[in-house]
């Protein structure tokens, strides 16, 4: 079954699908969503430094965004810049090394725009592999810190006072985004991870009552994107992540719909006659 | 100075909860605030008053390790469990988060402990509101029956009435006493007014970037330190607490005494005492109102 280049993809991307869904809710409450972009911008420096150096793609990605994230988090405490300009600063000019850095690289043979949009072709067994290992290893630890980071985003001074260690889950919570950038660049490439990271995250927003909650539902709305998305591409011949990235889009826009609030307030009723009250 | 002692019929001096020796904050070049003492004892509620900016909510996050201080030294007991209520917590609107859930948010609650520290601070029919969509009053009644879920060793409380309608205040803090009765915690609570903590406070520390007085209530409020730092209004305080402290408004309307017996009205025998202080509780509610 595998050995059909589309079921690959499909099987990938609802993998990669169902990790950013629960992290890209955390990129929505804590408005990462510049900060997940400079993550991802890094990743294609990381690509022309796995090349150069002849290592691991996927390895080199995640060591170079998890460099920059920490970095981001000193420099951040320091913040003589705002964090703002700071991310814009890094963002770009980490986009513009890394195109640099490949194109200097007139020996090795790549997909430039793969690289950028994603390339369901290019998707194979041993990339299977590495979402679902990776995958399963972001959300183990996303789910044993979840206590901490959720009570950090929602207060960091309440977290630590209460002694949760909120510092230690921010470094994780890093970690795994770089993790997850790593494994989802293939799929959908370098410039539109951090909008498979939040779209389906802002339309779960609409239909959960808890964060927990909301963290499924993105990961749903996460699947669908891609199922859809990606029957699009092989029907229309489009790139994978563009076309990923408009099914999400399409999903949100169809959640802001006067249906889709029926749907939530049937939801909500069904929740219980007192939660009924307090939603009026 | 007032006094340094601890207050009279606190039990035996056992070890800290919590304690800062000379403790200050510096940024920029400025202290926000410097030469702090204060112990806070299991069973012991210790209340720091002063005016906006005065450095209350900095000493107390020195007490709870948030800041550590640039100068002097915090010490906690490395086994407290600690409840902490902010001054100020922002809750995004994308946060999807009901009050049930909240009482969750740094330890899960236990379902009992949930619905009596919402039946206690008066909001069992808000369990499953949105906590972005709570009145400031109502907000402040869900983080205090937060931190009760937490049971916790050493509790802190940054102005925990802020917003909160006159009965309620009164309520909130007989709450807050109650939580000390019944699980024995040491607090740290934080105030602007006196009057209103005075009959449920062990120790007053007055605050104005450094200590300006500190002792038992009744003696930190006839001070001349407290009454150069809050004018005119000092004076009304201790008229208020007596009256406080002389009976209490029963929920049917009847008061009760301190002696423990129970009439429909606050001045049964109508001296000339007792309508001096009702005076005092009336102009106070008036001034309440208009600012
Ligand atoms: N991080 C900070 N940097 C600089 N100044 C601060 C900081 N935090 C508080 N301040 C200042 O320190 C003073 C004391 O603040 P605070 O402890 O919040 O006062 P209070 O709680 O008594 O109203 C205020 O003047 C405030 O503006
Ligand atoms: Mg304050």
């Amino acid at each position: 079954m595998l050995d059909d280049f589309f079921v690959r993809a499909l099987v990938a991307g609802i993998g990669v699908a169902a990790v950013a869904g629960p992290l890209g809710c955390f990129v929505v409450w804590r408005r990462l969503a510049y900060f997940g972009d400079t993550l991802s911008h890094a990743a294609l420096l990381g690509v022309g430094l796995a090349l150069l150096l002849q290592v691991n793609v996927t390895l080199a990605v995640f060591a170079v965004s998890a460099g920059v994230s920490l970095a981001l988090l000193a420099l951040q405490r320091r913040a003589s810049l705002s964090s703002d300009a700071l991310l814009g600063l890094l963002s770009h000019s980490a986009l513009a090394l890394g195109l640099v850095a490949l194109a200097f690289m007139t020996w090795v043979r790549f997909d430039l725009m793969g690289l950028l949009f994603g390339d369901i072709l290019a998707v194979s067994v041993h990339d299977i592999a590495l979402v679902y290992g990776g995958g399963v290893v972001v959300l183990v630890v996303l789910a044993w810190i979840w206590r901490p980071l959720f009570a950090a985003t929602v207060n960091q001074e309440l977290a630590e006072a209460e002694g949760l260690e909120p510092e230690r889950a921010n470094i994780v919570f890093m970690l795994l985004m770089a993790g997850v950038i790593a494994i989802a660049m293939k799929i959908v490439g370098v410039l539109l991870i951090t909008a498979m990271l939040i779209i389906p995250a802002a339309t779960a927003r609409r239909f959960a009552s808890g964060p927990e909650q909301m963290a499924v539902l993105a990961a749903l709305f996460g699947i669908v994107s891609v199922v859809g998305g990606l029957f699009a591409s092989l029907e229309w011949d489009t790139p994978s992540g563009p076309s990923i990235v408009v099914a999400a889009l399409a999903l949100f826009l169809a959640s802001l719909s006067p249906l889709a609030s029926w749907i939530t307030r049937a939801l909500r009723r069904s929740a219980g006659p007192q939660s009924e009250v307090m939603h009026r | 100075m007032v006094s340094n002692s601890d207050p009279t019929g606190a039990p035996a001096p056992s070890s800290p909860l919590v304690s800062l020796s000379n403790a200050g904050v510096q940024r920029d070049g400025a202290w926000l605030v410097r030469g702090v003492d204060l112990a806070v004892r299991p069973g012991e509620i210790v209340t720091l008053i002063g005016p906006n900016g005065s450095g209350k909510s900095t000493t107390a996050k020195m007490a709870l390790g948030i800041l550590s201080p640039d100068e002097g030294r915090a010490e906690r007991r490395p086994d407290v469990r600690v409840a902490y209520v902010p001054q100020k917590v922002m809750i995004d609107w994308t946060l999807p988060l009901t009050v049930e859930r909240f009482l969750s948010l740094t330890a899960r609650a236990d379902p009992k402990d949930a619905r009596a520290a919402l039946a206690a601070t008066g909001i069992s029919h808000l369990r499953s509101a949105e906590v972005r969509n709570l009145s400031g009053g109502e907000f402040q009644r869900a983080l205090l029956a937060r931190a009760m879920c937490r049971k916790p060793d050493l509790l802190v409380l940054d102005e925990p009435v802020q917003g909160v309608d006159y009965t309620g205040e009164i309520a909130l803090y007989d709450l807050i006493k109650r939580i000390r009765d019944d699980l024995g915690c040491g607090v740290l609570l934080i105030s602007h007014d006196l009057h209103v903590v005075m009959a449920a406070t062990d120790h007053v520390i007055c605050l104005n970037g450094h200590v300006c007085c500190q002792g038992a209530p009744v003696a930190v409020a006839s001070s001349a330190e407290y009454r150069r730092l809050f004018g005119g209004r000092a004076s009304d305080t201790l008229a208020v607490y007596e009256h406080h402290h002389d009976h209490t408004h029963l929920p049917d309307g009847r008061v009760r005494h301190a002696d423990g017996t129970v009439t429909d009205h606050c001045h049964p025998h109508d001296t000339a005492q007792d309508h001096g202080a009702e005076g005092a509780t009336t102009s106070e509610e008036k001034t309440r109102h208009a600012g």
